[in-house]
């Protein structure tokens, strides 16, 4: 009987823990949905009298969030892509492939966990600069594919490090050469790792502010986390319109999230520790 | 075989992209900022060579010592205050007999949700006219304590630090969570066998078995309080009156606001150098623990 009361407690204080972490995101739905009279005029915390779902369209049309939300698309697609391919290949050749110095590139590689992206901020910009690609595609790009290549490839170099070498002794029995050996056997079996960094690569680059702001203050360029930061700017006290805004640039992280939330739990809990 | 493994070409193909872009993104930037460091330099023409003046400027500067003792007050709150926390609700999710999975996930939420999402939302809760948090405290019968949060020196501070407390916790607790469940059973079935109740297997077995997580998490939490900008940066940008500044805010305004290329460049190495310094000062401190 005792017993039975002390895990009801712990029951209830769990579930008290989960709503005031999701509460706030609730609140967010809510308010996003009201006009700025019902705001303002009292209901803070209630459900909205009158479901204003104008408020997406304004955001939608006035605001452009969509064309952010293409451009973040965008931006982090390309990135996974390419920290994909970067990061398999180069773990292939660091951990399979006979060659002198193979500790020593690791260990630059490994360097670049360490490096706080400050750091990099000011040399950057001037470089971009220079190169006449500030606001662009790539002056988000090739900085997402730098600062997430060091830890992709670690976790593919450390999965890679648990298969066993005989399938790729059979394929070149079977007289595949490298590159085959690479597309034909590696790559289907790291695909568990390269789900990880895709997620991984998917988090860090869709909600990036500081690379974002700096090197992007062109409308048409913008990524959600900067074009947000401008929209909340020119809207000040348009509670709803922003509130949609937020919603829609959450959207897709919460979709992914429902449908792997395994998978990503496993991605950041490896990230973590594996860093 | 190894003929096929040590194919020359392939090796540039594979390797070159990576090795080029990280060496010339991640690392040659550190040393261009160490150089910029010593420069006296506003973004226009060449800057003049100053040495390590702006160093010396900086440990004398009341607004930059001020950003890093509130840079410190956040890692302090981060490891005494959000870290055990995180700990006991690991420690009690992976023994709960129901709702395991919808706690994880639910906890989880936040920590994937963007900054930006968090800060703005988080502003509308801390509103002094409107917000969420002053509509309860209302409710609650407690009018007379709610005020702008972050609008005024006294609050805005700790209003800042606790969105990011509440978005970690549940990272923190998934890390910790995972390090519980990957432990041998064994032990703790052999513990409650001679009798040993659930509070004290917790604090004799499972936690002193966590110390590798331990470390990874302070580490983190740690790394994290020092280098701190999105939140910030969105909820209050320093103010009001720099009271919710910390270095890498400090440094975004030299730079980017003033102007103060050199100056901002040494705050920067500042940053990297004091991750550095308490990266090894942590190694040390946990290897010393595990040999007693």
């Amino acid at each position: 009987m005792k017993r039975n009361w002390k895990k009801w407690c712990i029951q209830i204080a769990l579930i008290l823990f989960a709503i005031i972490q999701i509460y706030p995101l609730y609140w967010l739905l809510t308010f996003s949905l009201k006009s700025n009279t019902e705001i303002f005029g009292g209901n803070v915390a209630g459900l909205p009298h009158k479901w204003k779902f104008e408020n997406y369209l304004s955001a939608i049309g006035e605001a452009k969030v969509l064309n952010y939300f293409f451009n973040s698309v965008f931006v982090t697609s390309i990135t996974i892509l390419i920290v994909i391919i970067l990061a398999s290949t180069s773990a292939y050749a660091i951990e399979r492939m006979i060659w002198r110095g193979r500790q020593t590139v690791m260990k630059i590689i490994l360097l670049g966990l360490m490096v706080p992206i400050h750091a990099a901020l000011l040399p950057l910009f001037m470089v971009l600069k220079q190169l006449h690609i500030l606001n662009t595609y790539f002056a988000l790009i090739i900085p997402y594919v730098a600062f997430g290549l060091p830890m992709a490839v670690y976790i593919v170099a450390s999965f890679l490090s648990s298969i066993p070498r005989e399938m790729e002794e059979a394929a070149a029995i079977d007289g595949c050469g490298t590159i085959r050996i690479f597309g034909n056997v590696i790559f289907p079996l790291v695909k568990p790792a390269l789900a990880t960094v895709a997620i991984f690569t998917y988090i860090s680059s869709w909600n990036e502010l500081m690379f974002a702001v700096t090197f992007v203050s062109k409308k048409e360029y913008k990524t959600l986390t900067v074009g947000i930061m401008s929209m909340v700017g020119a809207y000040t006290t348009k509670w709803g319109e922003i509130g949609a805004g937020l919603v829609i640039a959450t959207i897709p992280t919460i979709l992914i999230y429902l449908l792997l939330s395994d998978q990503v739990q496993k991605s950041i809990v490896e990230g973590a520790v594996k860093g | 075989m190894n003929k096929i493994l040590s194919n020359k070409k392939v090796l540039c193909l594979f390797l070159l992209p990576t090795l080029l872009i990280t060496t010339l993104i991640v690392v040659i930037p550190i040393f261009i900022s160490f150089y910029y460091s010593m420069l006296d330099w506003d973004g226009i023409g060449k800057g003049s060579f100053i040495g390590l003046h702006n160093y010396i400027e900086l440990v004398q500067d009341t607004r930059f010592l001020n950003s890093v003792k509130n840079s410190l007050l956040f890692a302090a709150l981060s490891i005494f205050i959000q870290l055990p926390f995180s700990l006991l609700l690991a420690i009690v999710v992976a023994n709960v007999s129901r709702g395991e999975k919808f706690y994880r996930t639910a906890y989880f939420i936040p920590v994937i949700i963007s900054t930006v999402v968090i800060g703005q939302l988080w502003q509308k809760i801390y509103n002094g006219d409107y917000g969420l948090l002053n509509a309860l405290l209302d409710n609650l019968g407690l009018t007379n304590l709610s005020q702008d949060w972050l609008g005024q020196e006294k609050t805005a501070l700790l209003c800042s630090f606790i969105p990011i407390l509440w978005q970690y916790v549940g990272y923190h607790m998934l890390i910790m969570y995972a390090g519980v469940k990957s432990q041998p059973p064994e032990y703790l079935e052999a513990a409650l066998m001679d009798g040993a109740s659930k509070v004290q297997v917790a604090f004799r077995i499972t936690i002193p078995l966590l110390k590798p997580i331990l470390k990874v998490c302070v580490t983190f939490s740690l790394i994290g309080a020092l280098k701190v900008f999105d939140l910030i940066y969105v909820l209050t940008n320093g103010g009001p009156f720099f009271s919710t500044e910390v270095p890498s805010i400090y440094m975004y305004t030299t730079i980017f606001d003033s102007y103060h290329y050199g100056y901002g460049s040494a705050i920067s190495i500042f940053i990297i150098l004091e991750c550095l310094l308490f990266t090894v000062f942590l190694g040390f401190l946990f290897k010393e623990k595990e040999v007693l």
